[in-house]
């Protein structure tokens, strides 16, 4: 599943001060505490978990904003 | 977002000429005063209310002159020529103003005051450190306490440049006393809001007239008075690239009006013996070169920033790329006014060394040393070095 292991990697990445558990999947992690440098963390992170490497037109806030988003971002690129 | 129309080239040169007069006739002339006591200079900023420059960059709709980052940018370079406090203080305010207006859009309260703006003429100082943060402009310890509709604000800032000859304040604080340190708004308090308690004197190397001690900041308010987008997106779109443009803008006024001192001096030994040109005049064309690269860097940022406001995508600004090249124009900029510098000095010897002589260039060295440290250079190396982690810089 992929969104079990997005959730797993921002618990060790992302630093946020926001309990995991108590954001949805379309809550805004940058509110939660996510930072630009911790963003960095996630993506590694989820580059290596899915195989997958991000372009640098996917490198924004946008991206990483929420759970949703990150998790659409990875089905993209795993087509 | 707000686009900018800007003003027609003809009156822009004409402002500019009247910049450079105001230069001459006022700003040159205090400069030293205003170095040696580390004092505001209160005539010149006076005199760039009169040209209504404080509210330059406000929307021509709005009252203002509706010019753009290139033209803000050009303002600054110029006044840079003249006193780099002033010029640094012009910046500073001006990066407020463009977060009023690209991002109070929607709010009556910021259109009301940018009315104000332009018929005031009020000066905009800025709070953004604080003390136990260690210089992380996105985290706040400090949070706006709610009660009702109004808020309370206590915030211990390290800097506060002009904090005391400023009309107004634009301070960044956690949403509410819940908030993640990163969850921060920016909130515009008028002078008759807030009280300052020093904590710190302002006695440095360079820039001593832009006063920036410390304060412990006491503020009421009203909701309202905070803009509606969250720091995170003034602070990607306006506040990083219109501090960096504009500073680097100042910083190469300071190294131009350098060179130009060197190229006085090389001209005068010159003319002294037409025969033997001086030893320093090979020196005059090496900084000429470097100086093309620092303006060339200033204006391709300065142009870049100005065609993604006007594409308005808000996008844009968060990806990596861009926040490195801003990075980049602020970490070079502030090498290279040093460098120039020191070009210029080794051009003019000796009388460049003293401070009693008409080709001292001591003021413009102890200045061109506070760039790499006003948001340290190696903070911003670090964060550019976490980003190429993931950034391959190929478009």
């Amino acid at each position: 599943m992929i969104i079990q292991s997005v959730r797993e990697i921002l618990t060790t990445q992302g630093r946020l001060s926001t309990p995991l558990s108590e954001l949805r999947e379309d809550s805004d992690l940058y509110h939660a505490g996510l930072t630009s440098l911790a963003t960095v963390g996630l993506m590694l992170a989820l580059e290596e978990e899915f195989d997958i490497e991000f372009p640098d037109s996917m490198l924004s806030r946008k991206t990483f904003g929420s759970i949703e988003s990150i998790v659409d971002a990875i089905e993209a690129l795993q087509d | 977002m707000q686009d900018h129309e800007s003003l027609s080239s003809t009156s822009f040169i004409a402002l500019i000429s009247e910049v450079r007069r105001v230069g001459r006739e006022i700003i040159e002339p205090n400069a030293s005063d205003v170095d040696e006591k580390s004092r505001f200079p209160s005539e010149s900023i006076d005199a760039l209310r009169k040209l209504k420059l404080l509210s330059a960059y406000v929307p021509e709709k709005q009252g203002g002159m509706g010019l753009g980052i290139v033209q803000v940018a050009k303002i600054c370079e110029v006044l840079g020529r003249y006193c780099g406090s002033t010029a640094m203080i012009y910046a500073m305010h001006k990066i407020q103003v463009a977060c009023l207006v690209q991002h109070g859009g929607q709010s009556s309260y910021i259109s009301s005051y940018l009315d104000k703006l332009v018929s005031e003429q009020r000066l905009i100082a800025s709070a953004t450190t604080e003390i136990g943060i260690g210089g992380d402009l996105r985290s706040s310890i400090c949070a706006v306490e709610r009660d009702g509709s109004s808020f309370n604000l206590i915030k211990k800032a390290p800097v506060i440049s002009y904090g005391v000859d400023a009309d107004d304040l634009m301070i960044t604080a956690r949403r509410d006393s819940d908030a993640a340190k990163s969850d921060q708004v920016h909130v515009l308090l008028h002078k008759d809001q807030y009280s300052l308690e020093p904590i710190s004197d302002w006695d440095a190397l360079g820039f001593r007239g832009t006063c920036s001690a410390g304060f412990i900041v006491t503020a009421q308010g009203e909701d309202e008075q905070m803009l509606p987008a969250p720091f995170a997106d003034i602070l990607s779109q306006s506040m990083h690239p219109f501090a960096h443009i504009t500073w680097s803008a100042l910083w190469l006024g300071i190294a131009a009006d350098a060179v130009n001192m060197a190229r006085k001096f090389v001209k005068n030994e010159a003319k002294r013996n037409l025969e033997m040109p001086p030893i320093s005049a090979i020196r005059l064309g090496e900084v000429e070169s470097v100086l093309q690269t620092m303006r060339s860097n200033t204006a391709v940022a300065a142009a870049d920033y100005q065609n993604m406001l006007a594409q308005n995508d808000a996008e844009a600004f968060t990806n990596f790329g861009f926040g490195i090249r801003i990075n980049n124009l602020k970490v070079t900029s502030s090498q290279l006014i040093v460098d120039i510098v020191g070009k210029s000095m080794l051009i003019c010897g000796i009388s460049s060394y003293r401070n009693d002589s008409k080709f001292s260039l001591c003021r413009h060295l102890r200045d061109a040393y506070g760039a790499a440290l006003m948001v340290n250079n190696d903070r911003i190396l670090l964060h550019n070095s976490t980003l190429l982690l993931m950034h391959k810089g190929d478009g």
